[in-house]
Order: structure tokens, then C-alpha cells, then sequence
């Protein structure tokens, strides 16, 4: 487990669960991304405000990140951007027919103890680990 | 205000991704590569990620669920309970997509700030993804069982 990084993991994963945790105090909303991004196409919405804001948050906190000299790589993706389309749409279709993603239901939903984000959690973690063992292992290994 | 608190825990959960590491697909696919678990080159620190958030959030939950939050007349608490189709049909394709890229639309929008190309047709097929999804909805293909759109989870 040589890439194992616990301690910045427990201070990452603590802070997701404090935005989520404020949002719901201030605002009353969930802090799933899938659902407060895929808001903004709801045509009757009258709360676009909000949400564009928590998302310029969120692409502004890597941008400090940056700016106080803490590397953020590009990340890595794979080659094809077919490949690169395709899953971008899958995540965006899935996420709203789904209603809710790794935030939504992996964090805001479990900590509510849900059913219904238990059973998305454990079905889109096991799709991804199914894909990512067929990809790797199977297919391109 | 509103949109100020809610720039802020924008803010505070983008910097829980970059320092988490989260905003990097090599670390989520490290984690999804359970091959990697008898090689010993399996990367838990995914597990560890949710579950501080999960303590954080579920302790924090628990503290002001009976609260009216400060700028909303009430906190919409979602309410549906039933595993239903939809549910675990979406989960399922997000899911094929997530592992495709390792990518989920927090890290792909943070990630957005590094200009990378990849991560920029991603963002913009995964916005074409959920407007197609409300589209679909819009045009009554009876979406298999749905009841109400505001009984999202998250």
C-alpha cells in the first residue's frame, strides 16, 4: 500500500463533510455535486444563484491551492477522448437518473443513514471496481 | 448571503478534495483497482476519505437537523425511501462512467482549474449527460416508476 495517504485523506474527507454539514445550515441543501450542478438545466429553477456560487467555490479552491504553492497536477485521463465523452456522459446521465453521486448519496445520504443512498453506493462502487478490473486487467492488462 | 455561505462551503469542500488528493484520477483508480489488493499496490485512502466525511457529517447532521437553517425557511431533507429502479439503474451507469475516467462531477468540476483538456470535454459531456437526462424526463417516456423530482437525495 505504498500510495496509501491516510492522514491527508482524514483531513480532506473531514472538510467534504464540513461543507456539507454548513450548506445544509445555511442554505438547507444537500451538498450533492450531481444535484446541485444538474439543477442549473431545470428551466422553472429560480435558484441558479446558489448553486453557480458553491460550484465557483469549488473550482476556486483549487485555484488557491495553486496560488499558495501547493501543486495540483493536471490529472491524468486516459487517451481517447471518445473514451473520455463517453464516461462524462454515463457520470451525467447516471447521476441525475440516479438521483445523487459520491457526495449525494457516498457522503450526505450514508450519513443519513438512507436506504436508498446504501444501495446507489454500493451498486456505482461495484460497477466502477467491475470496470476498472475489466479495463486493467482484462481488456488492456 | 446565501450565495456567499454557499460560495464558502464550495470553497471548503474543493480544498477537501485537493488535499485529499481526491481531484486526482490516478488516486480514485488506485482505489476502484482492487487487483491492486493482493499485489499490495490497492490505494485505501478513497475508504478513509468517506469516512471522515461521514463521521463529520453524520455528527453534524444529527446536531442541526432540528435547526431551520439561517437563510432558507426550511432544509430539504430528502424523503424518498424507496430502492427503485431508477435509483439503481443510474447508479449502475454512473458508475461504468466513474470507473471509465475516475472522475465524479466534484473532482471533474475542481479539476476544471487545472485547463486540462480532458478534464474539459468531460465536464462539458457530463452537463450534456444531465440535460439530456431532464429532457428525456421533460418528454414523458415514463421514467420507469419515478414519483416526485424534488425527492432527489443528493
Amino acid at each position: 500500500m505504498a500510495n496509501f495517504t491516510p492522514v491527508s485523506a482524514a483531513i480532506g474527507g473531514g472538510l467534504i463533510g464540513l461543507a456539507a454539514v454548513l450548506l445544509m445550515l445555511f442554505t438547507g441543501r444537500i451538498a450533492g455535486i450531481s444535484g446541485i450542478a444538474g439543477g442549473l438545466f431545470n428551466p422553472r429553477t429560480d435558484d441558479r444563484l446558489w448553486r453557480l456560487a458553491f460550484i465557483a467555490g469549488l473550482i476556486a479552491a483549487p485555484v488557491a491551492a495553486m496560488l499558495v504553492g501547493h501543486a495540483v497536477p493536471m490529472p491524468q485521463m486516459p487517451g481517447s477522448m471518445i473514451t473520455i465523452a463517453v464516461a462524462g456522459l454515463l457520470v451525467g446521465f447516471g447521476t441525475r437518473l440516479g438521483s445523487g453521486c459520491t457526495s449525494g448519496h457516498g457522503i450526505c445520504g450514508i450519513a443519513r443513514l438512507s436506504p436508498r443512498s446504501i444501495a446507489a453506493t454500493v451498486v456505482f462502487m461495484g460497477a466502477a471496481i467491475i470496470v476498472v478490473a475489466l479495463t486493467r486487467h482484462v481488456i488492456g492488462g | 448571503m446565501p450565495a456567499l455561505a454557499s460560495l464558502l462551503c464550495g470553497f471548503i469542500f474543493g480544498a477537501g478534495l485537493v488535499i485529499s488528493h481526491m481531484v486526482q484520477t490516478t488516486k480514485v483508480l488506485g482505489f476502484l483497482d482492487v487487483f491492486g489488493i493482493p499485489s499490495g499496490t490497492w490505494d485505501p485512502s478513497l475508504i478513509v476519505v468517506m469516512a471522515a466525511g461521514l463521521v463529520v457529517t453524520g455528527i453534524g447532521y444529527a446536531i442541526i437537523r432540528p435547526r431551520t437553517p439561517v437563510f432558507a425557511p426550511q432544509g430539504l431533507w430528502p424523503t424518498a425511501t424507496d430502492i427503485d429502479r431508477p435509483l439503481l439503474a443510474g447508479a449502475a451507469l454512473f458508475g461504468i462512467g466513474w470507473g471509465l475516467v475516475g472522475l465524479c462531477p466534484g473532482p471533474a468540476i475542481a479539476d476544471l482549474a487545472t485547463l486540462s483538456p480532458g478534464v474539459i470535454v468531460f465536464v462539458i459531456a457530463m452537463a450534456a449527460g444531465m440535460a439530456a437526462h431532464d429532457l428525456w424526463q421533460a418528454r414523458g417516456a415514463r421514467p420507469i416508476g419515478r414519483k416526485l423530482a424534488t425527492a432527489t437525495d443528493g
